[in-house]
């Protein structure tokens, strides 16, 4: 109890110095916790892409259009337990600014494929029985303020409806995701109620999405459903739902990765630049560590003693910055919808702890071994 | 008032003379703040760079055609009566008594990144022959113009830089069709660069779209004329368009990205500032507090507290600019130019683009560095000037 004591006189000695370099190194986790963040953005949830889902696209590109026909072909594929279409509805609400998207599908197999989307049993049942019904993401939801039984009105650039006008959807469900990283910004809505009401493109879909019984086979079935389609008019390309989502990833681009590089050359910086103040608290200080052998303490408790006050200073000053991370980032994408998964991931977190540790046990050893292996009489003699 | 000018001059170059016996503290600081401008200057070039891509294609005498309700070329469709209907609109500029009015296809292609290997969509781009006299500033620089009526491309050369098999010579199999790339274009660095562009009479079968286009892009007369053209299309019952000026519909594609690229840079910058500011108050309360007994010396001989103030303000300020400006120079040598490409997620297509790091970013860049100085050394100065002089004297 005593050496706390010790511990806290000490620690209160140069207060204003302290309680800088405590915020600095607070400053430098927080950023640290934002960089997890935006990594994690960039790749766009890809660590959550099922490892049984493929997805089957036009060979020339995503914007060209497959028949509706292809997806009994792909079920009768041994192997294929389900296959589903989408298509990207592009629509907007209100304004251009205000973007989520939006995808017609079959309910029934939007949820025997995507089980990570969660809604409960009587939403379920009123998407069924309401055509014009539609179910949102919690997030989306939430930041447009729709609710149960809402009446949402989109207008859609590409899919104008019969007569022109702007489709109109009954909110009926808002579903949650299984897992923090799934993505609970889109909205899906019934496909027999798109394809009725399109002006053109009747029996035509942008993609599917399959489901294969077993991850193993993954690859062989893909291959298949391709050879099945070679030749054709509309030929595809078929790949995991992990590396089409690194392909959209990619496509965004090196933008991420230089970010991320720039970010991590700053947190480590900011820990020199701290460390080094820490480390210089400490040398400042060896004619006192010299009285302390002096009177009795052992090499040992004096590096504890050391060890001690630079791993209460970066524990301090790491735990506000990563509280402050977890916070902030819990507001949300601070880019106003360019990042729809945006979220501190725990790994980060550990990882931020594992990083406060080190720089605690760093600034403080070296100039403490030091100290200790100093003579007692050449330390006192010190100014 | 000589007299305080005097002292202030005197104790400037007194703390700066010293600056050298504390060179580890004060290059911690600099050192700090250069990081910090490096990082700013260096980010927010990204978001400079591909706005320049997006402005430098988009001209004041030019004007964008697209169908009603569309934003994009994506979602437009224009047959060729609305063609003709947009040639004969008042305000365009004629050429030999032909008006010069490019309608144009545009579709998308699947091409592999040569960074990764993974595939991006290009945007293709099928023009007739006025489409190179609405846009002068399109030169071919290696290989030739693509042949009229043949499966010929030229590419542009970010798109060549940035994708896998665009090399002149190479051939792209595109369902049933295949093309051969035979020149290499560039347009000032603009958008058009990332793209690949070939016959539109040879691109509209390949892709079933009969005789319609996406949007017709018109040279008017003068930028003048640009209401005077828009109003009359807009009031014809026979066309159901909307017009733009080119300027505006880049500037609107470019939103999405510079608004992304701008709030991650101020967000980083603005913590990163306030990191600088601790790293400067640290080193700036130690040079003070190490000297507590020079400045005791002085106010007992008579010197007075502003310029005690000003010349510790003006230490930290000559710091961080020192610092600053590093951090500038060598974001500049590090990025400018550095080319990379993105989604521009209007057009679901990509733009390559190269970083820029402008005279004003770097000036911002020094400035910021200035602000963190002065903030950084504001407080540990009052508390210099405050300190009794019965108590500085024994310190140390």
């Amino acid at each position: 109890m005593k050496y706390l004591a010790l511990l806290f006189a000490n620690f209160r000695r140069h207060r204003l110095r302290t309680t800088l370099t405590i915020l600095s190194i607070a400053v430098a986790f927080l950023l640290f916790g934002y960089l997890g963040a935006i990594r994690n953005a960039f790749s766009m949830g890809i660590e959550f892409a099922g490892a049984d889902r493929l997805v089957v696209r036009h060979k020339v590109s995503i914007i060209q259009l497959l028949p509706v026909s292809y997806e009994s072909d792909i079920e009768a594929i041994p192997g294929v337990a389900e296959a589903m279409h989408q298509t990207w509805f592009g629509g907007i609400y209100q304004e251009p600014k205000n973007f989520f998207a939006q995808i017609p599908v079959k309910p029934e197999e939007l949820f025997t494929i995507y089980p990570e989307f969660v809604v409960s049993a009587e939403q379920k049942e009123a998407w069924s029985r309401i055509r014009t019904g539609a179910i949102i993401g919690r997030k989306t939801a939430e930041k447009y303020g729709f609710g149960i039984g809402d009446k949402i009105p989109i207008h859609s650039p590409i899919w104008p409806s019969k007569g022109g006008g702007t489709w109109e959807f009954d909110v009926v469900g808002i579903y949650d995701g299984a897992e923090k990283g799934t993505d609970t910004t889109q909205m899906f809505f019934r496909h027999d109620y798109f394809d009725e009401n399109r002006e053109y493109g009747e029996g035509q879909v942008g993609w599917y999405v399959i489901k294969v019984a077993d991850p193993d086979r993954a690859d062989a079935i893909a291959k298949q459903v391709d050879d099945l389609f070679a030749n054709s008019p509309a030929e595809t390309k078929t790949e995991t739902e992990g590396a089409f989502v690194k392909a959209w990833a990619d496509q965004v681009g090196n933008i991420g990765a230089i970010v991320t590089a720039i970010l991590t050359a700053v947190f480590f910086t900011i820990l020199l630049v701290a460390g080094n103040t820490m480390a210089q608290a400490v040398r400042e200080r060896t004619r006192e560590l010299g009285v302390m052998k002096a009177v009795g303490f052992t090499g040992a408790q004096v590096v504890a003693f050391v060890l001690g006050e630079s791993l209460l200073i970066a524990l301090i000053g790491g735990g506000i910055g990563l509280t402050l991370a977890k916070l902030l980032t819990a507001a949300g994408d601070p880019t106003g919808g360019a990042l729809p998964i945006f979220y501190l991931p725990d790994r980060t977190l550990v990882l931020g702890v594992a990083f406060v540790f080190l720089l605690g046990i760093v600034a403080g050893l070296i100039p403490a071994l030091q100290a200790m292996r100093l003579d007692t009489v050449e330390a006192l003699r010190r100014e | 008032m000589v007299n305080w000018f005097s002292q202030v001059v005197a104790l400037i170059g007194f703390n700066l003379k010293t600056l050298p016996e504390r060179k580890g503290s004060a290059a911690a600081a600099a050192f700090g703040i250069a990081g910090v401008v490096a990082v700013l200057v260096g980010v927010l070039s990204i978001g400079q760079g591909f706005q320049r891509a997006m402005v430098a294609a988009g001209d004041t005498d030019r004007a964008v055609v697209l169908r009603s309700g569309a934003d994009t070329e994506m979602t437009s469709i224009l047959g060729r009566e609305e063609v003709r209907i947009v040639s004969d609109a008042p305000g365009v500029a004629r050429a030999e008594g032909k008006a010069l009015v490019s309608p144009e296809l545009f579709v998308i292609i699947n091409l592999p990144k040569r960074s990764t290997g993974t595939d991006a969509n290009v945007a293709m781009r099928g023009v007739e022959p006025a489409g190179f006299g609405v846009r002068p500033e399109l030169k071919i620089v290696e290989g030739r113009a693509f042949a009229w009526g043949r499966n010929e491309v030229v590419v542009g050369r970010g798109a060549e830089l940035e994708f896998a098999g665009l090399g002149i010579g190479s051939t792209l199999d595109l369902g049933a069709s295949r093309w051969t790339v035979v020149g290499i274009f560039e347009a000032e660095g603009g958008v058009a660069e990332s793209e690949i562009w070939t016959d539109a009479a040879v691109l509209a079968p390949a892709y079933r779209r009969g005789d319609s286009f996406q949007s017709v892009l018109v040279r008017l007369a003068s930028p003048g004329t640009f209401q005077n053209f828009k109003d009359a299309l807009t009031a014809d019952p026979r066309a159901n368009v909307k017009v733009v000026r080119e300027t505006e519909y880049y500037a609107e594609q470019s939103q999405m990205i510079y608004l992304l690229i701008t709030g991650l840079g101020t967000i980083i910058a603005t913590m990163m500032g306030v990191g600088a500011i601790f790293g400067a108050l640290n080193t700036m309360y130690t040079a003070v507090a190490s000297r507590a007994r020079e400045i005791g010396t002085l106010k007992a001989l008579g010197f007075r507290s502003s310029p005690v103030i000003l010349s510790i303000l003006v230490e930290s300020v000559v710091l961080a600019t020192i610092g600053g400006t590093v951090g500038a120079l060598a974001a500049w040598a590090l990025f400018d130019g550095y080319r990379a490409a993105t989604m521009n997620w209007q057009s679901f297509s990509q733009v390559a683009f190269a970083f820029e790091v402008g005279p004003r970013l770097l000036v911002n860049g020094v400035i910021y560095a200035v602000l963190i100085g002065i903030i950084g050394g504001l407080f540990p100065a009052i508390r210099a000037a405050r300190m009794p002089v019965s108590n500085a004297l024994r310190e140390g």
